[in-house]
């Protein structure tokens, strides 16, 4: 018998397929994985300690920083969380224009996600075809806030300023072409032999083990658990539109790539809707300069990001900036169940189990 | 046209021997100026394909691809040459530093290697030899020892990993590879490359065997570790295999054996199965250029199309489809040719 060994290998930190500084550590008996050992905190900026030295508005920008790839969804959650706070009304067509925006977000961070996992798989043109469509989703968050990546647009009380003329149009025309996309991803990627045999039966959540490691987003849903905050407890105004939740059936990676793909199609006509019923009027509601919350008071707000259940935990302490933020961040919940789909898998799985999870390290590390 | 460099090379001897070398010598210098060209023309045509390559995968993904530098960036390959030929040479302390420095040379040496072969037109190539697809089959395996020798002489996890996935690869797909052209050879009854291109003045050996034309373009394209086979290098997964250590000029020697190889084996595939330098109209030197750059082009769309094959699945291909599908063609062919001459076709 040929004496083996088990030998370590590092994915990471500097890696071209860890989605930013994630280290995993990989036990490898010779091509199968024997366990995987995730390590975090790369990318620490200890965005929850900075927030308790700003006031609530100035660490609006700081959210945005959480979710890069989808920034209006972490901006909405953190307003709609100090707006709970503080009992504020946002007017209607703010919270249309919300909903536009950060279904938009969503759309763009599926389709960095559906890129990522092209380039990590090696379809080099699936990451090109998912970046070209997302240019124009950066085109129309630089017509609203002015800025393509980081915009924060959405702010406390409503938003920054109404949409320019343009928007509609822009936005109409991408709602149109969403169908095209998906059915250009479908043919290039998911339609492809090698690409379904890669990810067929690779990384299996099975639906038990996604609810006891909580994890949320898409990847739950893959794993055939319809559970979405914007149906489950709709916040801002999400009762009001009408789409269906794409679900998995074997919570694979194949499924996990396939709802990502499906969702794009739900959020456009969650768009659709919205510009439909978008009304004339005011964009921000009447807020005071200075936010000075009652003392003692908490609140815990969670949204339905690109990633998952984005939950922010504020406390007051009376004064203008808050005594402590706290943000259950998707990426880092959903990252803790790599090693229970890696197990078992060869060594390529792991970085198609990293790419189908999805994961953004400015928020798993904050 | 046609004779155009035969007669070149009639008028060098000439002159040389007017000078009054003696025939023999003028013969062995005429073999060192062939390689000279052979070489010059491999490093001229490898600028031109890697600028190629990256304006049609810009085209396959919807960019522009490189447009600075020159007339649609055709220089962008040079300055990329001379960036890297600037670049400081790293050999890693812990690297076995003697079989770590002669890996891409011995890489490059085995690709130009391939060129003795190929009848580049009629009565064209270096050395006309009777065994030359055994000569060009052996030779072109010997690419895995370069790729082994990276591997282990860099002394780094990545690159072993690298290695051993080329080797397991490459020797899988050696098999199918030969018995591929086997089929060709029975019809012929020749290895002699000016031979097989002869046998095909009525019927392309495309026609005659389809299904070994479609098992050595797969068998080619993971010898060639070109995508969707790029194990050994694959960027995203071993962050570059078995050339994770090597830098500038090494590096880019690597890069150029693969180009170098890519050709060879694109105008092999010309020779054997696409009629060589037969055509009409054209002289039969610009014959053999236009079906390589067919097949390169047929090689860059289907790597710019698939994503990357998992180690497993690349290997249970191999011996489940490839090897048994080429020796059913063999069994084939050797069926055809006794009907064949049963009914007194041929």
């Amino acid at each position: 018998m040929l004496e083996t060994d088990i030998y370590t290998v590092n994915v990471g930190p500097i890696h071209p397929s860890t989605h930013g500084g994630l280290h995993v550590e990989a036990i490898m008996d010779g091509e199968i994985i024997q366990d995987v050992v995730v390590h975090l905190g790369y990318v620490h900026r200890s965005v929850e300690k900075i927030a308790e030295g700003k006031t609530y508005q100035q660490f609006v920008p700081y959210t945005a920083r959480l979710d890069y790839l989808a920034t209006n969804l972490p901006v909405l959650g953190y307003c709609q969380a100090v707006e709970k706070l503080l009992g504020i009304e946002v007017p209607e067509r703010a919270e249309y224009i919300r909903v536009i925006m950060a279904e938009l977000s969503r759309i763009a961070s599926h389709q960095i996600a559906i890129s990522a996992t092209g380039i990590d798989l090696g379809a080099t043109t699936g990451l090109m075809y998912g970046m070209r469509d997302r240019e124009r989703i950066m085109n129309i968050f630089e017509m609203t806030g002015g800025q393509r990546l980081l915009s924060s647009y959405i702010r406390i009380g409503g938003v920054a300023a109404d949409i320019p003329d343009e928007f509609i149009p822009a936005v109409k025309s991408l709602v149109q072409d969403i169908p095209r996309m998906m059915e250009e991803y479908n043919g290039l990627m998911t339609g492809n032999e090698i690409w379904a045999a890669r990810m067929e039966g690779v990384g299996i959540l099975a639906p038990e083990t996604a609810i006891q490691y909580g994890v949320t987003g898409p990847n739950l849903r893959a794993s055939g658990i319809a559970y979405d905050l914007r149906k489950a407890e709709p916040y801002g105004i999400y009762d009001r539109f009408d789409f269906d939740l794409p679900l998995g059936k074997r919570g694979d990676s194949l499924d996990r790539w396939q709802v990502r793909i499906d969702e794009i199609g739900q959020s456009g006509r969650i768009i659709e809707q919205a510009l439909k019923a978008m009304p004339e009027g005011e964009i921000k509601a009447k807020v005071p300069k200075v936010l000075k919350p009652a003392a003692g008071k908490e609140v815990y707000h969670r949204i339905e990001s690109a990633k998952g259940e984005l939950g922010y935990y504020i406390v007051s302490d009376g004064s203008s900036k808050p005594y402590r933020l706290h943000v259950r961040a998707p990426s880092f919940i959903n990252l803790m169940v790599l090693p229970v789909i890696c197990r078992g898998g060869v060594f390529q799985d792991i970085i198609t189990n990293i790419a189908t999870l999805d994961p953004i390290l400015g928020e798993s590390d904050r | 046209m046609e004779a155009l460099f035969i007669n070149l090379a009639e008028a060098f001897t000439g002159w040389m021997i007017r000078l009054g070398l003696n025939p023999a010598w003028a013969e062995s210098i005429l073999l060192l100026v062939k390689w000279i060209i052979v070489i010059t023309i491999i490093t001229v045509n490898i600028i031109i394909l890697i600028w190629l390559e990256r304006k049609i995968s810009a085209f396959f993904q919807e960019r522009l691809g490189p447009n600075r530098l020159g007339p649609f960036g055709i220089f962008q390959t040079v300055a990329d040459a001379i960036k890297l030929l600037t670049k400081e040479d790293i050999v890693p302390s812990a690297a076995d530093k003697l079989i770590f420095k002669t890996a891409p040379m011995f890489f490059i040496v085995v690709a130009v290697m391939l060129y003795t072969v190929i009848p580049m037109g009629k009565d064209m190539e270096v050395i006309n030899l009777n065994i030359g697809l055994l000569f060009f089959i052996s030779v072109g395996s010997l690419s895995t020892i370069a790729l082994l020798m990276a591997g282990w002489g860099s002394n780094n996890k990545w690159s072993l990993m690298g290695a051993v996935r080329s080797v397991a690869q490459m020797v899988s797909y050696e098999i199918p590879l030969a018995f591929s052209l086997l089929g060709v050879v029975m019809i012929t009854g020749s290895l002699n490359l000016q031979d097989i291109v002869a046998a095909q003045d009525k019927w392309w050996f495309i026609v005659l065997q389809p299904i070994a034309f479609i098992t050595y373009f797969i068998a080619a394209t993971a010898e060639l570790n070109r995508g969707p086979f790029d194990m050994p290098e694959a960027e995203q997964e071993l962050t570059g295999g078995a050339y994770t250590e090597y830098t500038g000029m090494r590096w880019a020697l690597f890069f150029l054996a693969e180009y170098t190889n890519l050709v060879a084996v694109s105008a092999l595939m010309a020779t054997v199965f696409l009629g060589g330098w037969q055509g009409p109209w054209l002289p039969s030197w610009l014959w053999i250029i236009i079906k390589t750059y067919a097949v390169i082009l047929v090689f860059f769309w289907v790597k710019w199309t698939f994503p990357r094959i998992r180690m497993d699945h690349l290997m249970s291909f191999s011996w489940k489809v490839l090897v048994p599908v080429s020796l059913g063609n063999i069994l084939l062919t050797g069926a055809g040719i006794y009907f064949c001459r049963w009914m007194g076709w041929c």
